[in-house]
């Protein structure tokens, strides 16, 4: 059963930030509400005041230019990501991540900005944009502050946010030249949430050599977890089996998976290994073939 | 809590709602309108009985807040017919049986109907990856998956709407 709330429904960002100000702890905010619906009906939240910012058109764009990169609203949904022209160009990882992201229903209503901020360790949008170098952009009556999206989430469906806080948009910096980006994630029906799910970078150099490389694990701890002793195995070598092998291991070493009804801490591990070589040698054999 | 009027365009007909804010658009289609060709299933965002369309969109209507469609049109299953002339798509699902206890129907319905105004012509792959998200434990989903295809060959278009 949910819990009787006041609905409100700001018609700009500046109405939504300050009723966010005047409701500070009593309130939450849904925009494709995928997410929190499930949660409020299960009791978890209970919330007097619900801030309604699915309608905020001004946050629903999709731009990009070659200095700046990528800008994308908050309330953009799931579905416009999927299917963005502009995005399978100069993005494709997000395209792709998007297609397996939950069912079509889901990404028709669910937005990007929601999906951030609900924080769960399994989705799959904060993976791939951390290993895209993302940052994240909040607002409040107080003004607006930017974080590195590797540094937003600080536990289980907890960020750095303040309560007077709402996400606002994700900048994602121009892809350096021969650079690629792969993800998976693994379960059991295509679009479940991912058992595990793995996002590695990788810029090689004209001999192709990795010169960069990110490696990013979903569900593997209780926020995105970056494998940075795995990213260090990459950088410096041509990716031959040996090297994806000891970066696969290395990234199950950094990772600090639960054990659930889904699988176990060590079967989790296993995959991050696996995953991680795949989507290594994925993202290497895409930037290599770039001019 | 404070009760709220709303206006749902259901199957092209107005209807204005006094509701309490927390109902979701599934709730108000049955439980409000009295439409209960949609059904409530899991009510987590799984099962996809629930599903209609808002606009041109298939959503699950266990997930989305009736507020949140004021002013908006949303198609069930019961308006898909047009006086007594079933659509194609409901034509393909009774051709091929794609349904034995008939729960998951209108929802898939919905999600196909959805997918087929989106595109046209959908590959067999395209019509799987399109209905993952509704559960049928009757049919195997071959006979769904042929239903949609029958409509997308054109198997229709002389009696379509």
């Amino acid at each position: 059963m949910i819990h009787d709330f006041t609905y409100l429904k700001p018609g700009t960002v500046k109405e939504a930030v300050a009723m966010l100000s005047d409701h500070v702890d009593e309130c939450k905010i849904i925009c494709g509400g995928q997410s929190l619906l499930i949660v409020m009906r299960q009791g978890l939240i209970a919330t007097d005041y619900l801030i309604d910012i699915k309608g905020l058109k001004e946050l629903d764009y999709i731009k990009y230019d070659d200095k700046e990169g990528l800008k994308i609203g908050a309330t953009t949904t799931h579905k416009s990501i999927e299917k963005s022209a502009l995005l399978k160009e100069k993005y494709p990882v997000l395209p792709i991540m998007e297609e397996r992201l939950a069912s079509l229903q889901t990404r028709n209503w669910g937005t990007i900005g929601g999906n951030l901020a609900h924080a769960d360790a399994a989705g799959d949008p904060a993976p791939v944009l951390i290993a895209l170098d993302a940052k994240i952009k909040v607002g409040s009556k107080a003004g607006e502050r930017v974080f590195e999206l590797g540094e937003f989430y600080t536990d289980l469906f907890e960020t750095a946010m303040n309560h007077e806080e709402m996400v606002l948009e994700v900048q994602v910096p121009p892809m350096a030249p021969k650079t690629a980006c792969a993800y998976k994630k693994f379960n059991l029906l295509q679009n479940d949430m991912g058992v595990v799910g793995v996002a590695v970078k990788i810029t090689v150099d004209a001999s192709g050599t990795c010169t960069d490389a990110r490696v990013i694990l979903g569900n593997a701890g209780v926020t995105p977890v970056r494998a940075k002793s795995a990213e260090q195995i990459l950088v410096g070598k041509k990716l031959d089996e040996a090297v994806l092998v000891k970066a696969g291991e290395a990234a199950a070493d950094d990772a600090d998976p639960v054990s659930d009804i889904h699988a176990s801490e060590e079967f989790r591990r296993h995959l991050i290994k696996v995953l991680t070589k795949r989507m290594a040698r994925q993202a290497w054999e895409q930037a290599v073939k770039l001019g | 809590m404070e009760k709220k009027i709303i206006t749902l365009r259901v199957n092209k007909q107005d209807y204005e709602l006094y509701i309490n804010p927390k109902t979701l658009l599934v709730e108000a289609i049955r439980d409000y309108i009295g439409l209960t060709g949609t059904k409530r299933g899991c009510e987590t965002v799984s099962c996809g009985a629930c599903s209609v369309l808002v606009g041109d969109l298939a959503v699950k209507a266990c997930s989305v807040l009736a507020m949140q469609c004021d002013g908006m049109e949303i198609t069930t299953s019961e308006g898909l017919e047009d006086n007594g002339k079933l659509a194609p798509i409901q034509k393909a699902f009774l051709d091929e049986g794609a349904y034995q206890c008939g729960f998951c129907t209108s929802g898939m319905l919905m999600t196909t109907s959805g997918l087929l105004k989106e595109n046209a012509n959908p590959t067999k792959q395209e019509v799987k990856e399109a209905i993952e998200g509704n559960i049928c434990r009757c049919t195997g989903y071959n006979s769904i998956v042929r239903a949609v295809e029958r409509v997308a060959k054109g198997m229709y278009k002389e009696e379509s709407l």
